[in-house]
């Protein structure tokens, strides 16, 4: 169940930004992306979800076993905490949506029209999708944006039992979360270097 | 696939889902008409069917950018793409939606529409059937233009530049099929030519959509 | 000789490399046959018993119509290759084309235009024909709309090719329907292989020396049309790179 990255290189708009990236995530570990604004923390995950193709290299994961959270939550504001939730769970086949209310402090908030929630609750609903897709491993992109510190403390606490139950997540953040198992992967050095300016080639770039 | 048919149906029903604009913009299209062409009813009785299948047509490619440009908006596309459904499944369910939401109230106006276009009495049966046939073409079809257009700001204009020409042979037959229909003709060649069309893009043009739709998310 | 060494010509600096060498000879050549078959056609052949000189539009009409639909076929055969085998060159040729080809389809309907006021005694009816080429003008408009209005280069090519092949599709179904739709006034096809339904001999040199000149003039313009792409593309790449330091 666990997720391998072989010597992957990436492109945003054409330009590639990192190349080489390679690491390996085993069930129950957490790996946090860093790197200056601009890296391609963001382009590395959506390459990993395999919402778009890289430009060499390999993601390797058991098939169904990612799930994906970006900037935007998919929230759908004229419905309601758990119909959006419920719908989610529906999509991946599963039922219940209480646990993930409950971890996540929602279950007041259960009937309440999701345009009606302010940005940290609208996240924490956000989050709450985790939980609901049944799903190992876990691809998040700044999942503590616009989270007050209680809140981030929450989001630690189920990412720490998500680890704890033998699943795996893999973050681009800011935050220390002082999660247990969870190493730290520099992206820095992975930079692209710009090619020969005169290798006027197939690919332009 | 049948939760997010259901959440697309709520979320039209909903406040601000667009649900019924469509029938509003069909109405005054038909409202309209008298007063550019005049109020004759033999007149309105030639054309009606023809106005019928335009305002139907107009109706429908209104409500397209709504389609998937919400969804892309709060993100939910990336979500849907990395969930367990095919992207296939996800733009064929998005054009049911559009049809059971657009199209089908738009089929089931139209016999009132068509008493205030005097439309001869013997021109129903075909007019009602080549809409009902024709109309899903146009939301499988406007799908794909939708999902062409999804990552662009201000894309209403070239959403329409770009279906309206793939609409002409869905229109052409669609309107004839009313047309001979109303002039007691056999209609039975265009009949089997809509219901072609309307197959042919439902199986195929998904696929398309699909391509298109992963194209535009990365 | 090997099928594979085709390809190379996709690499655009080959492709540039190339095409210095073969667009000037094209260019002459070009002109060299439009100006004979045009000059040949309208001032060395009589003027047709029915038609009086009208019929002398021919030589633009015909090849200019000719080459409307020729250059969508390109571009289909050019976006199926990009489709395939990712070759930036290929998806900028059908780029380089579009234009070339919606001119083509203007210059096809307004002469047709000309023509008809004095033959059929109208600017324009809906016949079959004449409402296809409209149709495929606007099919020529969507596409290169599409291309305009998508900033990243890879993602235009994708969509526009995967329109391209789509468009297609519903420009056959529309011919066939506009058929069904109008039985026209348009005479049948100028040309065939079939001799016997040919125009006369006298109109028939000239025009096929003008057709060759209109092929000619598609290839150089869309050659350079493809040069200015790749080096449009080129530029654009260079200066992403600068911006990323």
């Amino acid at each position: 169940m666990s997720l391998e990255v072989n010597d992957l290189s990436i492109a945003r708009g054409g330009v590639r930004v990192l190349e080489g990236v390679s690491f390996t995530l085993a069930p129950g570990r957490a790996l946090v992306l860093r790197g200056p604004n601009g890296i391609g923390k963001t382009t590395l995950l959506r390459t990993v979800a395999g919402l778009q193709p890289p430009v060499s290299g390999t993601v390797e994961a058991e098939a169904e076993s990612l799930v994906y959270a970006g900037h935007s939550d998919g929230i759908k504001a004229t419905l309601s905490v758990a119909e959006n939730l419920n719908f989610w769970a529906q999509v991946f086949g599963r039922k219940d949506i209480s646990p993930a209310l409950k971890a996540f402090d929602l279950a007041p908030l259960a009937n309440r029209a999701a345009g009606m929630l302010s940005a940290g609750q609208k996240r924490r609903l956000g989050l709450a999708r985790l939980l609901v897709t049944g799903r190992p491993v876990w691809v998040l992109d700044e999942p503590t944006v616009s989270l007050d510190r209680e809140a981030v403390a929450m989001f630690a606490q189920v990412v720490g039992a998500h680890l704890a139950a033998g699943g795996s997540a893999l973050l681009a953040t800011h935050i220390e979360l002082g999660l247990e198992g969870a190493e730290t992967l520099e992206l820095a050095p992975y930079r692209a270097r710009a090619a020969e300016v005169d290798d006027f080639d197939e690919a332009f770039l | 696939m049948i939760a997010l048919l259901l959440r697309d149906l709520r979320l039209a029903m909903r406040a601000g889902g667009g649900f019924g604009l469509g029938l509003a913009f069909f109405l005054i299209v038909v409202t309209l008409v008298p007063f550019g062409v005049g109020p004759q009813g033999g007149l309105l009785a030639t054309i009606a069917p023809g106005i019928l299948w335009l305002g139907a047509l107009l109706a429908c490619l209104l409500s397209l950018d709504r389609i998937l440009a919400l969804d892309w908006e709060d993100g939910s596309l990336d979500l849907l793409a990395t969930a367990p459904l095919p992207m296939e499944a996800v733009v064929s369910v998005k054009a049911l939606a559009h049809w059971l939401t657009t199209g089908l109230p738009l089929v089931l106006a139209t016999p009132v529409f068509g008493l205030l276009l005097s439309l001869p009495s013997k021109g129903y049966a075909p007019l009602l059937l080549s809409l009902l046939l024709g109309t899903p073409a146009l939301s499988v079809i406007g799908t794909f233009g939708a999902a062409l257009t999804v990552g662009l700001k201000r894309g209403g204009l070239l959403l329409s530049l770009l279906v309206l020409p793939l609409y002409v042979p869905t229109l052409i037959f669609g309107a004839e099929m009313a047309r001979r229909g109303v002039d007691g003709l056999d209609y039975s060649t265009p009949l089997l030519m809509v219901a072609g069309i309307t197959c042919g893009t439902i199986a195929l043009l998904p696929f398309a959509s699909a391509a298109v739709l992963r194209v535009n998310l990365r | 000789m090997n099928l594979n060494r085709l390809w190379e010509y996709a690499n655009p600096k080959k492709f540039i490399e190339t095409t210095d060498r073969v667009l000037p000879a094209v260019s002459v050549l070009a002109v060299l046959c439009l100006v004979v078959g045009l000059a040949w056609g309208f001032f060395f052949t009589p003027d047709d018993y029915r038609q009086g000189s009208t019929v002398k539009i021919i030589y633009i009409h015909v090849p200019s119509a000719l080459m409307a639909i020729n250059a969508w076929l390109m571009m289909l055969v050019t976006s199926l290759v990009w489709i395939v085998r990712r070759h930036h060159v290929s998806a900028l040729a059908a780029r380089a084309a579009a234009p070339v080809g919606m001119v083509m389809t203007v210059i096809a309907l307004l002469t047709g235009a000309i023509w008809g006021q004095p033959m059929w005694g109208t600017w324009w009816a809906w016949d079959p024909r004449l409402t296809s080429f409209l149709i495929l003008f606007l099919f020529y408009l969507g596409y290169i709309a599409l291309w305009e209005a998508i900033e990243n280069d890879d993602t235009a090519a994708d969509l526009t090719s995967i329109l391209c092949l789509v468009g297609s599709v519903f420009a056959l179904l529309s011919r066939y329907a506009v058929n069904f739709w109008n039985q026209g006034l348009h005479q049948g096809a100028s040309l065939s292989l079939d001799k016997e339904e040919n125009v006369a001999d006298v109109f028939y040199y000239p025009l096929l020396v003008a057709i060759a000149g209109f092929v000619l003039l598609f290839v150089a313009l869309v050659l350079l049309r493809t040069r200015t792409e790749i080096r449009a593309r080129r530029m654009r790449a260079l200066l992403a790179r600068e911006r990323m330091g």
